[in-house]
């Protein structure tokens, strides 16, 4: 395991050090530097500090603890892999997410998990323990999008306008979601038995990164909703 | 028939005399307009279903179609023309946003038209490009402000990555999806063999066509389709799209009905699910933002390739380019209102934007201005259809060209716009098999390179008639061009003078 020292270093020079090592890595005194191990595969990255913006993006397949809060666009056009985060994240994170795994044990800005897409058996996954801010799932059109609020501290467990335009995909809400405005173009309802073993190993995973009970995070009431239409769009339109 | 009945735009006019009833046409109409009665031995047409793109026209053996303007009028009217009233028809049966495709129709100024080359007479001679050689080739890429020298007093070559073509034209966006795989093979073939490039579009890269990664642009939109490591590896250059001519500020959607097999997979959502590009990138609200998109490209790719940052031509265009020149994108490309489309709502395509020409040339004036335009290249769009049209534009300031309606025509497009429909009976604008079959990328990608080739011969008479053999010496030459029935305002923002002054 090689530790590289943060510090006096921008991100090019953090991200062409990762680039040459074979082994793991570890980051200390991470400060704001943006586009860390942007594109990278076959790593295993441990850092500490918080890491700046974008955060993991085009992440093909490496591996990303952070120890501590990180910035906006974490994960953005992620294809493969797992970020863990023990803290919050910024706005926007997991945007365009095409595969791999963000799974954050605090909170999450604006704008999470906005246009995640699936293909076939490749299906990402985010999972939120605390709250979600506005437009979470904005365009959602594949993957999974979990948020457990765990520590709400009075808030709600999503703000404004989740699921506007989603089209595809799932998202759990461990919550009744009874002060939650959906749209109209999706159901929101109770969990069923069946479909909270569809994630149960998702929070199993979840559950031993972070060190909580699986079964008694699925005793809470969980809401689903899915879109109506994955075609939101096919009246909208003639032809001139 | 009722109220809801629009009378057919065409009509399909048949020679009784020459048609042999042999169904050739019948079988090319994917629209199903023609149709054979058995009982009469003759061949029968719905021409309501007709959308005028000439394939039975060119393929009846016998020469007995022809495709006509219907003379069924509405009662002449200056204010409400036929068109407009048909379009109120149509919203009325349906509640409809009205859908078009292709670039914008109308008779708004084309300024090409209205701009002049000039020739060189006795004195500075021009050139024979027959006998003497003309230089071309462009490079494309963010240029050094000053000479740099190592401490041992040597020249310091490092360049920031530059994109080489042939000659100053790429082929434009155009995803798969909207267009075919063989449309793209052609392209692709045809970039590969002529030296220059070709742009994914947004619907990712098919794996098929990796291989002529060199030759491709591959662009990232607000949708991120096919967006991954290895697809931003694959190609010379990455382009971030942030808007279309033919629609500035609205997004794209590809119906779920074309997201089938390979499309699906291509852009990684579920089959039969809309491809929905939002207007916005979620992630840009600022020029920061946007620079924050381009270097996350850059540190994912090493910074071997350039980005080109691509936007429609707007209100404000020149302080937008402004910004984007210091975002860090290498390459600015700016497309005019009149660029094409696979689907467009036909307000937004014929009323929103601006033209290039007048874009082009007050972005170049401002880049120059605040000493910034050697940091970016600048490449146009938006209605490039000729060899005059690409040297206007460099003489403008231009350092390429985007040409997609040009190409999509020597493929065999005969411009029907209906694109949207996804019937394509010339296998581009569609997903069908045997419709995609009609296109032969081999002999397509022919047709391209045969274009190309006579654009580049025109180009470079142009370029010795004035005397110069480089097209670097004529970017930005303004004074190779002059203005016809313009007025002073057009002139000035142009930056050219008057013909005859």
């Amino acid at each position: 395991m090689q530790t590289i020292d943060a510090a006096n270093l921008d991100y090019r020079a953090i991200n062409n050090a990762l680039r040459k090592a074979e082994t793991d890595y570890i980051i200390e005194g991470c400060c704001g530097q943006r586009f860390l191990a942007a594109g990278m595969s076959d790593k295993n990255l441990i850092i500490n500090g918080i890491p700046g913006n974008a955060l993991g993006a085009y992440l093909n397949n490496a591996n990303i603890t952070v120890n501590a809060n990180a910035q906006d666009a974490v994960g953005d056009t992620m294809n493969e892999g797992k970020i863990l985060i023990h803290g919050n994240i910024g706005d926007a994170a997991g945007y365009a997410m095409r595969g791999g795994k963000i799974y954050v044990q605090g909170s999450a800005g604006y704008r999470a998990g906005i246009h995640m897409k699936a293909y076939k058996e490749k299906i990402p996954v985010m999972i939120i323990g605390g709250c979600a801010g506005s437009f979470l799932g904005e365009y959602q059109a594949g993957g999974v999008i979990i948020v457990l609020g765990l520590h709400k501290d009075g808030r709600r467990i999503v703000g404004n306008f989740p699921c506007t335009g989603m089209h595809g995909g799932k998202m759990f809400l461990r919550d009744s979601c009874e002060d939650i405005h959906f749209p109209r173009q999706v159901t929101a309802r109770p969990a069923a038995a069946e479909e909270l073993e569809e994630i149960r190993e998702y929070l199993s995973e979840y559950c031993l990164d972070f060190g909580y009970s699986v079964n008694e995070l699925l005793s809470g009431p969980f809401t689903v909703i899915t879109p109506d239409s994955k075609n939101p769009y096919q009246q909208m339109y003639a032809a001139n | 028939m009722s109220i809801e009945f629009i009378y057919p735009e065409f009509e399909v006019i048949r020679n009784e005399n020459r048609c042999i009833s042999c169904r050739a046409c019948e079988r090319q109409c994917a629209n199903d307009a023609h149709s054979y009665d058995k009982k009469h031995n003759i061949m029968r047409c719905d021409e309501s279903k007709c959308v005028n793109c000439q394939r039975c026209v060119s393929f009846c053996p016998t020469k007995a179609l022809k495709i006509v303007k219907s003379d069924c009028t509405l009662r002449e009217n200056a204010n409400w023309s036929t068109q407009t009233i048909k379009e109120i028809y149509r919203q009325a049966n349906s509640g409809g946003v009205l859908l078009s495709s292709m670039g914008n129709p109308n008779p708004l100024p084309v300024y090409w038209d209205k701009i002049l080359i000039n020739a060189s007479q006795v004195t500075n001679p021009s050139i024979d490009p027959l006998r003497e050689p003309m230089e071309t080739r462009v490079f494309l890429g963010k240029k050094p402000s000053k000479v740099q020298r190592s401490k041992d007093g040597k020249l310091d070559c490092t360049l920031p990555p530059q994109l080489e073509l042939s000659m100053p034209v790429m082929f434009s966006a155009m995803s798969y999806g909207s267009i075919s795989y063989n449309a793209h093979k052609s392209l692709a073939l045809a970039a590969t063999e002529l030296g220059i490039l070709y742009n994914t579009g947004e619907g990712g890269l098919h794996e098929d066509f990796y291989c002529y990664g060199e030759n491709t642009v591959v662009q990232v939109a607000s949708g991120r389709f096919g967006v991954h490591a290895d697809y931003l590896e694959a190609g010379a250059a990455i382009e971030i799209k942030i808007g279309q001519g033919a629609k500035p500020g609205i997004g794209g959607h590809l119906p779920g009905a074309k997201i089938a097999g390979d499309i699906s997979r291509t852009r990684m959502i579920p089959e039969g699910s809309d491809a929905i590009s939002p207007a916005p990138h979620h992630d840009i609200y600022s020029i920061e933002d946007l620079r924050q998109l381009v270097f996350s490209l850059k540190e994912a790719t090493e910074y071997k390739k350039p980005v080109i940052v691509k936007v429609a031509a707007v209100h404000n265009i020149a302080a937008i380019a402004s910004g984007i020149a210091r975002s860090g994108a290498d390459i600015i490309a700016i497309d005019g209102f009149r660029g094409g489309t696979g689907a467009a709502p036909t307000r937004i395509r014929d009323h929103v934007g601006i033209p290039i020409e007048l874009a082009l040339a007050a972005v170049d004036q401002r880049l120059r201005d605040e000493g910034i335009r050697n940091h970016v290249s600048l490449v146009v769009g938006g209605s490039i259809r000729s060899a005059a049209d690409v040297v206007k534009a460099i003489a403008l300031g231009a350092d390429a060209c985007y040409v997609a309606t040009a190409a999509l025509l020597a493929l065999g497009c005969h411009l029907c716009r209906t694109c949207q429909s996804g019937k394509c009976n010339w296998g581009i604008a569609t997903q069908r098999p045997e419709l995609v079959k009609r296109l032969n990328p081999e002999a397509g990608s022919k047709r391209l390179i045969h274009l190309m080739t006579a654009w580049k011969h025109e180009i470079k008479e142009f370029m010795g008639g004035m005397g110069i053999n480089s097209v670097e010496a004529l970017r930005g030459n303004r004074l190779m061009l002059r203005g016809i029935g313009l007025t002073e305002k057009e002139l000035e923002i142009l930056g050219i003078s008057h013909a005859g002054e």
